[in-house]
């Protein structure tokens, strides 16, 4: 059976979905942001993949900019988490009401 | 004559306005006899121009010299224009309406000298000016009505002109507030007739009225809704009760008011909308007997009012009232088919017209003179005045000229007017007619009262602590402009002026004694003068037997019928303070408000309940997000 595009959807389908029940479901910031993480993989994954069949090179290029962005934005994610334990001593999410009005 | 020319007869005014207003008074208020001379050359200019118009008009086909509109407002199918017209008619108003202004501000010079708001004063003089030259010359009732509410505006300004007087700042208010309850009624039938007729054109309105196109009900209420306007500007009964309290304002805003400006819009407006009102039987009835009932009305008020200035408050009331008088003759003769319609609506407008004319040079004189006397006096109360005849016999001179003028006597201005008016009236409204005669008694007696309290007998001390120190004739700049209206107030009546609006009511000058009803209103007149002197003159009747041995007649003219208190005590306070206002009240706290909090109450309510939904935390917004999102693909696929 040969590898073809619908195997790299799945598997992105799939890692999405993981992703997003770790965002939706777990408790730790940290693990949400790990979640978040799987998610874009998932996404760069589907990118890649159709640039690869589709014959397009901008998905790769994009791939490239979500990996450097993602970067970023775990850094500042960290940066978050570490700020708010600080003031809360914890990283239980359900302990966020700060929007609460 | 350029049509610029025509439109600046009224804008001259308006700009002198602008620059006293926003150069003037801002920056050069240190000098406020600049303000004094604009509205002096504006005025002037607009005086050359009036008589320039009245000559062009007079040579022009149909006494018609231009009749033209422009668009101003378009909306939807709405069109709205501003034109003017100047006709035979706007020409005469707009020449005494200049004439009177220019010498009311050249006398305010002198009068109103080191006022602290000589250029605010002069600012809203212009403003009055050109807001009444305006509403002559307007083409369409939308127009002349944006012109009414400038006038009503200025004389609520002027009228509270030294606001920091209390009554003087009610006297604006009432003025203002009464005049409404009329200007209401006009704008209501405006609109009316616009519905009706989709025309706000005067002169299309009066061709539809005259052909019978816009007639019955429509045309009487529309008729009666016009005049309710014209009662409350130019004081007819029962909204005249603004009229004496308007006196509060200085003397000079008092003689614009009354002679050219403010009241006389009212009898123009009527006089403008004639073909129309007269085509209305029920209407020009009600004018007529509005007039007439007015006449005598005022005139017996003014019979024992202390006040020089009230006595010819009053006097104006009544000179109006014959006016409307006049004009609701000839339009009861035209309704009744004894005046073929061409000269019926020549001669209404001519004789009421006719009368203004007249009426503003005397009564601008008279209103003058009373404030050359409060010059030297310090005080508008008759009772604390005489002997002045000899201390100022200028004023005394035009004085005495203006009264004799007013009391109709031949051959001065006011008789050849007043003729013309009883003389329809005598012949068309038989009841108002003798109302009018003993109207022409009373006028002369209230007038030579006036006269002889003031200027004759003894000084009887002015206001309090002034005790007869520096009684002095008034200045030069005071003393010019009575001459000049004197002058008027004898010749006035010489022009031709019926003739110019195109009906004949003018009687030649010794033919007019050949007549019984000229002789009849003489001897009325003369009767008046008689008395007055029999009781102030010489004293052999005591005013104060006469007033104890009528009490409650007296007390009822005195308290000018109690109509004042009629209004304030029992419909303002019982009717709408008691009445109508706490029904307006329980609606506005129980329905208004209960609407008003009842929303914000759902609200709250709803809000308190959905807030629940909103725990804080971004995974539930995320998983909300979510389904919403599943939501709306699973809704594409099944619709795709």
């Amino acid at each position: 059976m040969a590898v073809g595009l619908e195997h790299f959807l799945v598997l992105s389908a799939v890692l999405f979905a993981i992703g997003l029940y770790g965002v939706l479901a777990k408790r730790n910031a940290v693990v949400i942001l790990m979640s978040i993480e799987i998610m874009l993989t998932a996404v760069n994954i589907a990118m890649v993949a159709f640039s690869r069949y589709g014959q397009f090179i901008t998905g790769q290029v994009f791939v490239i900019f979500i990996m450097v962005v993602a970067a970023a934005e775990v850094a500042v994610g960290l940066a978050l988490i570490i700020a708010i334990y600080r003031s809360k001593k914890t990283v239980d999410s359900e302990k966020f009401d700060l929007m609460k009005w | 004559m350029p049509n610029i020319a025509v439109w600046a007869i009224f804008l001259l005014p308006f700009l002198s306005f602008l620059i006293i207003g926003l150069i003037l008074r801002p920056f050069f208020n240190n000098r406020p006899m600049l303000s004094a001379y604009t509205t002096i050359i504006a005025i002037a200019g607009s005086l050359i121009l009036s008589i320039w118009a009245l000559i062009a008009v007079n040579g022009a086909e149909n006494h018609v010299l231009t009749d033209v509109s422009y668009q101003w407002l378009s909306i939807g199918d709405l069109v709205i224009n501003i034109g003017i017209t100047m006709d035979s008619l706007a020409a005469i108003m707009v020449v005494t309406v200049s004439t009177i202004s220019l010498l009311v501000q050249i006398y305010s010079i002198g009068y109103m000298k080191g006022d602290g708001g000589f250029a605010r004063y002069f600012a809203f003089m212009s403003l009055f000016t050109g807001s009444m030259l305006g509403l002559v010359m307007a083409n369409n009732l939308l127009f002349l009505f944006l012109f009414w509410e400038g006038v009503g505006l200025c004389s609520y300004l002027l009228i509270g002109f030294w606001f920091h007087k209390p009554s003087a700042a009610r006297a604006a208010m009432k003025a203002f507030l009464v005049t409404r309850i009329g200007d209401f009624g006009f704008l209501v039938a405006v609109i009316f007739l616009y519905v009706k007729t989709g025309t706000f054109d005067i002169g299309e309105l009066h061709e539809l009225a005259l052909a019978g196109v816009l007639g019955g009900t429509t045309l009487t209420l529309a008729a009666i809704g016009i005049f309710s306007g014209a009662v409350g500007k130019s004081g007819q009964f029962p909204l005249h009760t603004w009229l004496p309290d308007a006196m509060e304002g200085p003397t000079p805003v008092s003689a614009l008011i009354h002679a050219a400006t403010m009241v006389t819009a009212g009898v123009y407006l009527i006089a403008r909308m004639f073909p129309m009102i007269a085509s209305s039987e029920t209407a020009i009835t009600v004018v007529a007997i509005i007039g007439g009932f007015t006449a005598i009305f005022a005139a017996s008020m003014g019979l024992v009012a202390t006040d020089i200035k009230r006595v010819l408050a009053f006097s104006t009331i009544s000179q109006l009232g014959y006016m409307m008088l006049g004009m609701g003759a000839v339009g009861m003769g035209y309704a009744s088919g004894a005046i073929d319609e061409h000269h019926a609506m020549a001669l209404g407008v001519a004789v009421a017209i006719f009368h203004l004319f007249t009426h503003a040079f005397f009564k601008a004189l008279l209103f003058l003179g009373s404030g050359s006397v409060s010059h030297a006096t310090g005080t508008f109360d008759m009772r604390k005045m005489g002997g002045l005849r000899k201390i100022q016999p200028w004023t005394y001179a035009t004085f005495l000229i203006g009264s004799l003028s007013l009391a109709g006597i031949w051959p001065l201005a006011g008789f050849w007017s007043k003729e013309g008016i009883l003389h329809e009236a005598n012949a068309y409204a038989p009841v108002l007619f003798w109302l009018a005669m003993i109207t022409v008694f009373m006028t002369a007696f209230y007038m030579f009262r006036a006269v002889f309290l003031t200027f004759h007998g003894e000084y009887r001390g002015g206001e309090e602590g002034s005790h007869g120190h520096g009684l002095h004739e008034s200045p030069k700049i005071i003393i010019i402009p009575l001459v000049i209206l004197a002058v008027f107030a004898v010749i006035a009546g010489w022009l031709p002026v019926g003739d110019f609006l195109g009906a004949d009511v003018h009687f030649s000058f010794f033919g007019a004694l050949t007549s019984w009803l000229a002789w009849v209103s003489l001897i009325f007149g003369f009767a008046g003068i008689l008395l007055a002197y029999a009781i102030y003159g010489r004293k052999l009747l005591s005013a104060e037997s006469i007033g104890k041995s009528l009490g409650p007649i007296y007390t009822l003219l005195i308290r000018k019928y109690f109509i004042d208190e009629l209004y304030e005590r029992i419909f303002l306070m019982r009717f709408l303070v008691d009445g109508v206002f706490v029904v307006l009240g329980w609606i506005d706290a129980h329905i208004v408000d209960g609407a008003v909090n009842g929303v914000a109450m759902v609200t709250m309510t709803g809000g308190k309940v959905m807030r629940r939904l909103e725990t804080g935390q971004l995974q539930v917004y995320g998983l909300a997000i979510f389904v919403g999102i599943l939501a709306i693909v699973a809704f594409l696929f099944m619709f795709n």
